[in-house]
């Protein structure tokens, strides 16, 4: 295919995040850095929210990246990636920086650092309207501090706060639609993609940085760890995810809802939860009815954003 | 009109035409009493073309830091403002901030911390920060507000330093306040702070660093440990420029002002606006042939403790008035005396006064130096109403 020649291409053989980092087998956070940052052709600047990525790949005094990387804290990336894509507005304006090249501000967050602790931050950027990609690798839980439960862990997900167990069938709660809430803010460009779907994220990161504003990828990855699936199937369990329709490949240009992938043959909800230990305890018999809810809402979810992409208004 | 020099301006508006004049690249700002003043005063200037900073009103006081620490890494001249609360709010970052080495200048106007919540002066929200290896001038009044914040720009950015450097002044009695102000012309205050230029700029992507790695306790420790030496070098690095900024304008400064201490029997040691009024008192009681005198204490941290034990070596009673208590021990500035005066036998007693704004008037300092005050200088004896 002539996008992995690109990318490729534009790695030069200099990978920006290289190996030897201390991320887990299987983990699908390194596939979503380097699939982003091969796509840029320009200079990047990378602005991490602490967390798994920043943890297993800066430990003092190595480092696993081969471009400028910034951390500061966990709930002020999009803040401190403001500051510098302000740095370099106000640098070019008085000629101060020596290359005539845009450089790129890409975050990487978590969907802690996202959906929770990161959104307040998320949101004044997003509404300013910084040049920047906001990218959250969402996997669903604090997985860097022993999987506890975040605001993007799914209905009936056990984590290591919202247990399964006598009086509970995991979380309670639904998880939020980050997505559209970054689509609230008008941004130019916001997407929903995958680890396991590269070629589908590339494009949108191409678009994303197109795009004249702040940009906003909702990355669903993996975590063997926090999932507990094999590592070696990590992008099978990602690819169902998809499939089921729990998480739609879509993007939003400038308000435009539109389908980036249509599944040939949608599958039932438990393909995407039976290789999960998370999800174990809701395919036994007493748990029929949680399952039955997930289905239903998956459904709903799906015919929303039918609507959304054709253009009609939502429920 | 006559030319004077002087212009009548708040210390708020003083800092604001010392940030125009220094001409920073960024600023990201929040609104919060006492401080709104300056960047309100700064926003306006760029309005009018006068100043060509980028001004990111982010959306709160924790992401004003956070901004601040990513543009002045990436290579831009730093400037915020901010009070109480937003410090507060900020102080996570603040602790980052110097320990990336991050030379942010930020103008402090200082007010008690809630709760209950009050808009006033004390120094509860400096000292809410003083273990996190920032730099902290004090202010005594609007003219030094403007001529620390020049000062700072070079000391933030001194390549011994690199760390933020707050300049404090008092809330409304220094911020809102209009006194006589000499501004130093545009080129002078461009000539003196000169450009900025950082060591590693993150925006360097053909030399690309990584900053604000993850450090366990095989290297955290020398780094902070580094870090503290960073600091302690501010002290020297603030008297040379001084030194400078005195043969520019002809107001000399330094980590500390003695005042009248030759002969001195008695010395109070304050920080902040106080000092203006201690002052007062000081030659009202000379005049009486009482033989007392005052150490101003301009730099907090780095604290010069050297220097004051030298100061005050044969002034046989010290009195400490601190504008914030430490419940349950000893108040920030008494125990830096206390540790700066160790077995040196001078008497050592302290006082907090100015909570949440209370004025501190002349004749508490004369019940002050004539030891018949209390030890919370103001404070009314009767129960508040519940």
């Amino acid at each position: 295919m002539s996008r992995l020649k690109t990318l490729v291409r534009n790695e030069a053989g200099v990978p920006p995040l290289a190996g030897g980092h201390a991320l887990c087998q299987g983990c699908g956070v390194p596939i979503v850095v380097r699939t982003v940052l091969n796509t840029f052709t320009q200079p990047v600047v990378v602005v991490n929210a602490t967390g798994c990525l920043e943890v297993a790949t800066t430990r003092f005094p190595a480092t696993a990246w081969n471009v400028p990387w910034l951390h500061v804290a966990f709930e002020n990336a999009a803040a401190v990636a403001s500051g510098v894509e302000s740095a370099q507005r106000a640098l070019r304006r008085r000629h101060a920086l020596p290359a005539a090249e845009e450089v790129a501000v890409v975050v990487f967050a978590g969907d802690g650092g996202t959906y929770d602790i990161g959104l307040q931050a998320l949101s004044g950027a997003l509404e300013r309207g910084h040049r920047l990609l906001f990218v959250c690798y969402d996997n669903e839980a604090y997985m860097n501090t022993g999987i506890q439960r975040s605001g993007a862990t799914p209905f009936g997900a056990a984590t290591t706060t919202s247990p399964n167990g006598e009086v509970s069938f995991g979380k309670a709660q639904q998880r939020k639609d980050m997505t559209a809430i970054a689509v609230a803010h008008h941004v130019p460009y916001a997407a929903q993609a995958t680890a396991s779907h590269w070629h589908d994220l590339s494009r949108k990161v191409e678009r994303a940085s197109a795009a004249d504003g702040a940009a906003f990828l909702n990355v669903l990855t993996d975590c063997p760890v926090g999932w507990g699936h094999e590592p070696r199937r990590s992008l099978e369990v990602l690819n169902a995810a998809v499939d089921s329709l729990f998480w739609p490949l879509y993007e939003v240009v400038d308000g435009r809802y539109r389908l980036t992938y249509q599944p040939e043959q949608v599958l039932p909800i438990e393909d995407w939860l039976r290789p999960q230990k998370r999800f174990a305890h809701l395919l036994r018999p007493e748990h029929a009815d949680v399952l039955d809810e997930i289905q239903r809402r998956v459904d709903a979810d799906w015919e929303d954003l039918l609507r959304k992409c054709q253009g009609g208004d939502s429920t | 009109m006559i030319e004077t020099g002087l212009r009548l301006m708040t210390g708020g508006e003083a800092v604001a035409e010392a940030m125009r004049q220094i001409d920073p690249d960024v600023v990201p700002v929040y609104p919060i009493t006492p401080q709104t003043p300056i960047i309100q005063g700064f926003a306006k200037f760029v309005a009018d073309g006068r100043a060509r900073a980028e001004l990111v009103n982010v959306e709160s006081e924790h992401s004003a830091m956070s901004a601040a620490v990513g543009a002045a890494l990436a290579g831009a001249r730093t400037m915020t403002a901010t009070s109480s609360q937003g410090l507060a709010l900020m102080a996570e970052v603040v602790y980052i901030a110097a320990a990336m080495r991050a030379p942010i200048v930020m103008a402090l106007g200082n007010r008690a911390l809630s709760g209950p919540i009050n808009i006033h002066c004390d120094h509860s929200d400096s000292m809410l920060i003083r273990d996190s290896g920032v730099v902290q001038l004090f202010a005594e009044n609007a003219q030094e507000a403007y001529d620390l914040t020049v000062i700072a720009t070079r000391l933030a950015e001194h390549p011994d330093v690199l760390l933020p450097v707050l300049v404090c002044q008092d809330g409304f009695t220094i911020t809102h306040s209009a006194e006589p102000v000499t501004l130093l012309d545009d080129e002078a205050v461009t000539e003196f702070v000169g450009g900025y230029s950082l060591p590693h700029p993150v925006l360097d992507t053909a030399r690309p660093t990584t900053q604000g790695p993850f450090a366990m306790p095989d290297y955290y420790f020398e780094l902070r440990r580094s870090q503290t030496e960073a600091l302690e070098a501010a002290l020297a690095v603030f008297g040379e420029l001084s030194a400078e900024y005195e043969e520019l304008s002809g107001r000399g400064y330094g980590p500390l002002e003695a005042y009248r201490l030759e002969g001195a029997e008695r010395a109070i040691v304050a920080l902040g606006s106080s000092a203006g009024t201690i002052k007062d008192v000081v030659d009202d009681l000379r005049t009486d042939d009482e033989r007392v005198g005052l150490l101003k204490v301009v730099s907090f941290r780095p604290f010069p403790a050297e220097e004051v034990a030298a100061l005050l070596a044969e002034v046989s009673s010290v009195i400490v008035l601190d504008r914030a208590d430490s419940p349950g021990g000893a108040a920030p500035l008494h125990a830096e005396l206390a540790a700066a005066l160790y077995g040196r036998g001078n008497e050592l007693t302290g006082h907090v006064y100015g909570l949440g704004g209370r004025d501190l008037h002349p004749e508490d300092v004369r019940r002050i130096f004539a030891g018949e005050a209390e030890r919370y200088v103001g404070l009314r004896g009767e129960p508040c109403p519940v």
